[in-house]
């Protein structure tokens, strides 16, 4: 399962650590940052609850990057 | 400017107006240094706070540590050394904000620049209820509906015209400016702009599959796919700041230790003001915001060229192209039929060909259709008459009243006529006219106008081999080939023969250089995919070309595949101009600093300065209408 969601930040820098973040996260099969449209794409494991997971990622970005955003 | 940048603007004049202020205040002691703590926290507090949570989380190598352990540092060592001179904390500070500031305005800005270059989205669709037109999302009209396109609006969704005619801007979707004229019966495809008549259409696919959505989806997805530069960059991040952070520490303890040694005064203070200066010159920022945003306005650029690069990686692939490998119908020639000679006629070229025309006139065979559309006028059966149709050799009947034989050399030979064989290739068709030999006509699949120069372009663009792979019959391919000047040319090829072909070819590449291929994506998706670059040319419309290609051109024009190429590479040198400048001036001024040359004002406007130019020099790519 793939989805998209909208999110912000500032720099590309804190893009990279963002993804860095994304794909270490359980649930994550691969995320990717794309930080000129302002996109993350998760592709999600198998059997997992997006929701849960996208909560575990936001978490997880926060730690690495406080001001970024991501729309849930 | 969003809302975070506006309280980043009023945070930077505050502190600006405040340091200016405090120049000539006559305060001293406590309340001077409360003062100016006053302001380096208006200015630097999410820094501060940043750093510290970075800390928190295990996080210590990040530019919001640099920054804050040098402003810091700087401080600390002004209240050390009694100097009172807390300006210089401050202005690194104000200076750090005013750089990042820039560069989110400036990322933001060209963002939405090249959003609005490829925004070809329709807003709505009409729809005729009751005599009246309404306007509807395209998303809720359904496949078969009629809706109606007005002048200046942009045609909403795929589909096939029933009523109407107008011409259409297809520059939006092609960069092609010449407009394309449309009637009844015509397809007609989503993003183009209806420019001079009402046009009715019955639309064929639903929003989500026309035309439009799948180009967005391409090209909004496109910057997901990240290049080896942007991955290089990423890494040189994530090793260059503990680097950087170990290399200031060892500048703070090193010489001042070793000048213990040699029995000279430590000097503390000057090398860890230097060990301070040398963290705020390391930000990378410059590098690691300027790559992405040099692909990103490439990929816009050449998107409003009718060029879609499906991610940075191809964009990056392309500009080491050394082959090009054509896939020769329908890419480098029309892939239809056409007269193109005319020989040994004792008439006119004219005169012979509306013979045949005439004589053809009943027959649907695409061979009499290309002599008709040759001929040009309107044909006038009631002037033909006792048409006889020869299977395998041709056609006998009168026009005018004259008998008029047109058909293959054994038709010549049936009727007894003596004939002249033709060298050219392609179809002959040998006519007689009241029983004499009048010449014959080729009718051959041409090359499209500008195939040679394409080829020509291509070469001088770089391109060291060009082949052409085709089915066709050797005589065939090999007189294109000549006529195009392609290097090598491979023919009697079957599908699957074509993907070996390209798979010798690809094990001959020497090092580095990539191999392209371009077809037109109806049956050669397999070799598209094969090839370390797969283009597909005259996409407009066709989802099999989209899918397989990496690079989609949407005009059928061969001269585009020389612009893509171009357009690669001006994107490619930007992000080795924009690598290498950063680098070289970081390196410079680090060393510079390090042997006590350029202080903390100069270090700073270095690193501002340097991501500045970075910046600027990245919008650079979206500028290739004229290459």
């Amino acid at each position: 399962m793939k989805k998209t969601y909208a999110i912000e930040v500032d720099c590309a820098n804190c893009a990279n650590l963002m993804e860095e973040a994304a794909n270490k996260t359980e649930g994550v099969a691969k995320a990717t940052v794309n930080f000129m449209m302002q996109k993350m794409i998760v592709e999600f494991a198998d059997g997992a609850d997006a929701k849960a997971v996208m909560k575990g990622v936001l978490k997880a970005c926060r730690k690495v990057e406080p001001d970024c955003e991501i729309e849930l | 400017m969003t809302k975070k940048q506006k309280k980043m603007l009023t945070r930077i004049l505050v502190c600006a107006v405040m340091l200016i202020a405090l120049q000539v205040l006559p305060v001293a002691g406590i309340p001077r240094f409360a003062l100016y703590l006053a302001a380096y926290l208006v200015i630097g507090f999410d820094i501060l706070k940043k750093a510290a949570k970075g800390i928190g989380n295990g996080r210590v190598f990040d530019e919001n540590f640099l920054m804050a352990v040098a402003t810091i540092g700087a401080f600390a060592l002004a209240i050390y050394e009694k100097s009172g001179d807390y300006n210089e904390a401050i202005a690194v500070m104000l200076f750090y904000q005013i750089g990042e500031l820039f560069q989110s305005y400036a990322v933001g800005k060209s963002r939405k620049n090249i959003s609005a270059l490829m925004d070809i989205r329709p807003d709505y669709a009409n729809i005729e209820v009751g005599g009246k037109l309404e306007k509807v999302d395209p998303d809720e009209v359904a496949v078969g509906s009629i809706i109606v396109v007005q002048p200046g609006e942009k045609v909403p969704l795929d589909g096939v015209i029933v009523g109407g005619a107008s011409t259409l801007n297809t520059s939006a979707l092609t960069g092609e400016s010449l407009p394309r004229d449309a009637k009844t019966g015509d397809e007609i495809i989503s993003g183009c702009i209806n420019m001079t008549g009402v046009l009715k259409v019955r639309t064929t696919k639903e929003f989500g599959e026309s035309t439009v959505s799948r180009i967005l989806e391409l090209v909004e997805n496109s910057s997901s796919r990240k290049s080896r530069s942007e991955d290089f960059i990423a890494k040189f991040a994530r090793i260059y700041t503990p680097a950087v952070c170990c290399s200031a520490l060892a500048l703070a303890i090193i010489p001042p230790v070793a000048r213990l040694v040699m029995g000279r005064s430590a000097a503390w203070e000057q090398w860890i003001y230097r060990a301070l200066t040398f963290l705020v010159t390391s930000c990378p920022c410059a590098l690691v915001v300027s790559i992405p945003l040099s692909f990103f306005a490439g990929i816009g650029g050449a998107s409003k060229e009718g060029v879609l690069i499906k991610g940075s990686n191809y964009l990056e692939t392309l500009s080491q192209v050394k082959t090009v490998v054509f896939d020769k119908t329908g890419t480098l020639t029309k892939g239809v039929f056409e007269v193109s000679a005319v020989h040994h006629s004792p008439m006119e070229q004219k005169k012979l060909l509306e013979y045949a025309a005439l004589a053809e006139c009943a027959s649907s065979h695409p061979i009499s259709k290309s002599l008709q559309s040759a001929y040009g006028r309107e044909i006038d059966r009631s002037r033909v008459t006792d048409i006889e149709e020869v299977s395998g050799r041709g056609i006998l009947a009168r026009v005018d009243g004259v008998p008029v034989a047109a058909g293959n050399h054994k038709l010549m030979e049936q009727l007894g006529v003596d004939f002249i064989d033709c060298h050219s290739v392609g179809t002959i068709i040998h006519m007689a006219i009241d029983g004499k030999y009048a010449g014959h006509i080729v009718i051959s699949d041409v090359v499209k106008p500008n195939s040679k120069q394409a080829i020509e372009q291509l070469h001088r663009a770089g391109v060291t081999k060009t082949v052409m792979l085709t089915g066709d019959a050797k005589k065939v391919a090999e007189s294109v080939a000549k006529e195009l000047g392609v290097d090598e040319v491979y023919s009697d090829l079957l599908p699957a023969g074509k993907v070996e072909k390209l798979e010798a070819l690809l094990s001959r590449q020497p090092g580095k250089a990539k191999l392209a291929f371009v077809g037109d994506g109806i049956n050669d998706a397999p070799v598209l995919s094969r090839a370390d670059i797969g283009i597909a040319m005259g996409a407009m419309g066709s989802d099999a070309a989209i899918e397989a290609a990496d690079i989609v051109l949407m005009d059928d024009e061969p001269l585009q595949i020389a612009k893509a190429i171009k357009i690669s590479r001006k994107c490619i040198g930007i992000v080795y101009q924009n690598i290498i400048f950063a680098l070289v001036v970081k390196f410079a001024c680090l060393a510079l600093v390090a042997v006590g040359a350029a202080d903390m004002w100069a270090a700073i406007f270095a690193d501002v300065g340097v991501m500045v130019l970075a910046v600027l020099n990245a919008i650079r790519a979206l500028q290739v209408h004229n290459l």
